[in-house]
This record gives C-alpha cells, structure tokens and sequence, in this order.
C-alpha cells in the first residue's frame, strides 16, 4: 500500500511528466491559453493515460512477452492506444455525450500523444505490476494536469504583460516554462527509498 | 521462422484492432443529423465566436435546433444567410453587413488624462482603477484589448484611440463584447456618418478635458432633415434607420466629432473628421 503512495506522490511532484520527464510538452504549449481548455486536456489526458496503461499493460504480459516480441513494444503500444483512443471516443459518444462534449476535440488530440506512450513504456522500464501501472498511468496524468493548469495561470498574467518585443509569443511562455520547471526541481531533493 | 511469428502477431493485432473499431462504429452509431453537416459546409468556418457559440460546429447544431437565427453569423453576411436558409427552408430577408465604429475620438493631445497608468497592457485591469486613465468616464482606454480579442485583426490602436479597418471588419461583434467601457458599437456596414463620442457628461465638463467631446448643443440635431440624429443623456446619436448619409450635421457640430467616410473621385477611401 505505501508502494502506491510513493508511486503516485513521484509520479505527481518528483518525476513530474512535464516539468522533469518533459513529456507531452506539445498539448503543455498548445492548449494552456486559458484555465478551462487546459482542465478539459487534463481530463481527456487523465482518462486516456488511465485505461492506456491497463491496456498496454495486458498487451504487454499476455501478447508481447510469452512470444519475446518485448522489441517491438513502442508500435504495438502506438496501435493499442490509438485504436484504444478511437474505441473510448465512440463509446462515449454513444453512451456518455455529457462526458464526450466535455474532452470534446481533445479526445482524438491525445491519440499517439508522447505522455500517453511514455507512461506505458515507463511502466514496463520500471517492471510494475498491474494495479501499479494503472496508478502510475492515473498519477501522472494527475501531475500533468496540475502542470498545465498551474500554466494556463501564469500565460493569463504573460497575455497581458508587456515583454520585450524580440520575446513576445512563444519565447516568453518557453522561459516561463522553464521557470516553473526549475521551481519542480526542487521537489527531486526528496527521496522515498 | 522469428520474423514469420512476429509478422503473425502483428498482423494479427492490426486486424484484431481493425475489427474491434469497425464494430464499435456500427455497434455505437450515432445517427448525425445530415443539415448540421450541411449548414456547417455554409459557414465561414473561422470559430471567431461572435454570434455567441463555441464556434461554428455549435452554431450549425444550434441552428438547425432552431435555437439560434438563420442570420446568426454576422460574418458570412447575406450570402451564408441565403445559403442556409435554402437548407433550412426558410426564406432569408434582406441582411445588413455591420461593422464595427469605436465610437471615441479622443486621442492623445485631445483628450486629459487622469493619471499615468503603468500597468498591464489590459483595458479590463485599467478600467477597474477609476475608470481608465481618462478624465472622460466614457473614453477609449486605448490599450487594444478588443484589438488582442479581434479574430480577423481589424483592429488598430492609433494615438490612444482604437481603430476598426473598415475593409477588415466582419462584424462578428467580438470587440463590443470585450470593451471594458461598452463604446464600441455596430452600425451598417454602408453607413457614412458616425458621431466620434460616448460621452453622457454635461457640456461644461466635457469641455474642460476633451477637444473632442459631444458637449450636447442639439446643432446637428436642429440640421438633421430626417430626424436620424438625436442629442439624449447628453450625447448625440445617430439612428441608422433613418439616416440618409446626407451629411448636414457634419457641417453643422462645432466640435467637429461627426466623422464621415467614402471612396473620393480618385478612388481612395477617407474617413475623416471636419478641423477646426
């Protein structure tokens, strides 16, 4: 049980997807501009990353490893979320419309999204088990949550700031995010072991 | 005999995946109504937001729930208008292009300011300290709020004032929405004459901080044949309605904040205001 704890409390502060692993920095850029499109990707990316992580993890240890394919596991992973992404999205759209116009166009957004296949893979480099690997899946997402909500609050004060002009756009939200990254590694001093 | 194995697999889990989807797509259809598809093919499709939805898959959803008009982008103009309505068999009166007029003249040496405001370049963060920088209550703050908001980048702000490109403008009113002081507002499109402020102080006030403020002295209101313009809470304002571009009260305002704009012989498009 304090093995989950630790799991999630890592994946969520220390190991932070994208302020220390800096994975899925393109949906952390592209859709933070405001707080309620960044909580409508986290959720997508939450729910996603969650059912990802069962998924592979079964493709994983049923399919890939008794036939010692382990080589081939970033494609086999990259069809099962793909098609997993798919399959989650006409189902819901089917059964949960609330739930389906909420994630909305950022459902198809996450598809072959590189947070999504890094927490699979991290979960085989780590040797977890499954209950472990769907914590860790759900954990994570949590923290890029977080991250991105955190960004989308501090993009509202950049927006209307008034920078140099040489790092308006994109240079000043980069430097930002560095910032807030340097602040995230401050969490790695702790260590659980 | 390995590659044959691991071909096997993966051909296998493709199609395994293949089937699943193409069950589930026929398992979990959902039937799409055909006209959303179809009033969506008529709009513009630049999701600027101005007619009040997401952007413009929820306005075709809202339209062909009847919840919003057959007009209800203001962008597309009459022929978005008539397309739609052909699909949803409703017939489409005469629909007027609008545009945007900032309807403020008070640039930077016409206009006394309050104080130096130093802060965020945001009108919504410069109206909450007393109003805005202006001594005018109802002046334009001129740090481009609507123009950072404007989907098609028509607006500009010159001399502390901002400016609507009238070629630019579509008249999605997303600015009007976004200006902290409610002085942007849409007229005709066509229309030639506007008056350049919204200020509803008395005469003598407007007097002391602003070269260029409607100080209500009902001239142009006496010189209006067609009684479009009126002077009401201290302020003259033009109804569209009425107006026939004839431009008397241009002639007619002391202050010079009837403004006019047309294409002169040589083709060349001037909006201008009468100089002392």
């Amino acid at each position: 049980m304090g093995n989950i704890f630790l799991i999630m409390f890592a994946a969520i502060l220390t190991e932070n997807f994208i302020f220390s692993r800096f994975l899925g920095i393109c949906p952390f850029l592209g859709v933070s501009n405001k707080p309620s499109t960044a909580f409508g990707m986290g959720m997508a990316v939450t729910f996603v990353m969650t059912v990802s992580s069962a998924a592979t993890w079964a493709v994983y240890h049923l399919i890939l490893e008794p036939l010692h394919l382990e080589y081939l596991k970033t494609i086999a992973f990259i069809l099962v979320i793909a098609t997993l992404v798919q399959f989650i999205e006409m189902f819901l759209r089917k059964y949960v419309p609330a739930l389906y116009g909420a994630l909305g166009i950022y459902l198809p957004l996450i598809t072959t999204n590189c947070a999504v296949l890094g927490s699979a893979l991290l979960n085989i480099q780590k040797g977890y088990g499954f209950g472990e690997s769907v914590v860790f899946g759900f954990s994570s997402a949590l923290g890029f949550t977080m991250a991105i909500l955190v960004f989308a609050g501090v993009r509202q004060r950049i927006e209307i700031a008034n920078p140099p002009r040489a790092f308006r756009g994109f240079p000043i939200l980069l430097i930002a995010a560095s910032l807030a990254a340097m602040a995230f590694a401050g969490f790695s001093g702790m260590s659980f072991n | 005999m390995e590659i044959v194995i691991t071909i096997a697999v993966f051909l296998g889990l493709g199609a395994l995946m293949g089937v699943l989807l193409a069950v589930s797509a026929k398992l979990f259809h959902v039937p799409v109504n055909e006209k959303v598809n179809e009033i969506r093919a008529c709009l513009p499709g630049a999701n600027c937001g101005g007619c009040g939805y997401s952007g413009c898959d929820a306005a075709a959803e809202a339209i062909e729930k009847g919840e919003a008009e057959v007009t209800a982008c203001t962008v597309g103009g009459a022929e978005v208008a008539r397309a739609i309505g052909a699909v949803m068999g409703v017939e489409v009166g005469e629909v007027k292009r609008m545009r945007a007029q900032v309807m403020c003249s008070g640039t930077l040496e016409a206009a006394a300011k309050k104080y130096i405001y130093e802060g965020a370049a945001d009108c919504a963060q410069a109206a909450a300290i007393g109003g805005g920088n202006k001594l005018c209550p109802d002046g334009c703050i001129g740090l481009g709020t609507c123009a950072a908001h404007c989907p098609f980048g028509a607006i500009s702000i010159r001399d502390g004032v901002a400016v609507v490109d009238h070629e630019k403008c579509m008249g999605c009113g997303v600015c009007v929405a976004h200006c902290p002081k409610g002085i942007i507002k849409l007229i005709p499109f066509d229309s030639a004459h506007w008056v350049g402020c919204m200020s509803r102080d008395k005469g003598k006030d407007v007097r002391a901080y602003c070269e260029v403020g409607c100080i209500a002295c009902k001239m142009c209101e006496r010189a209006c044949e067609s009684g479009a313009i009126t002077v009401g809470d201290n302020v003259a304002s033009i109804d569209y309605s009425k107006c026939v571009d004839c431009g008397k009260c241009v002639e007619k305002c002391p202050r010079g904040i009837i403004w006019s704009a047309g294409r002169q012989s040589n083709g060349e498009f001037v909006i201008a205001r009468k100089t002392k």
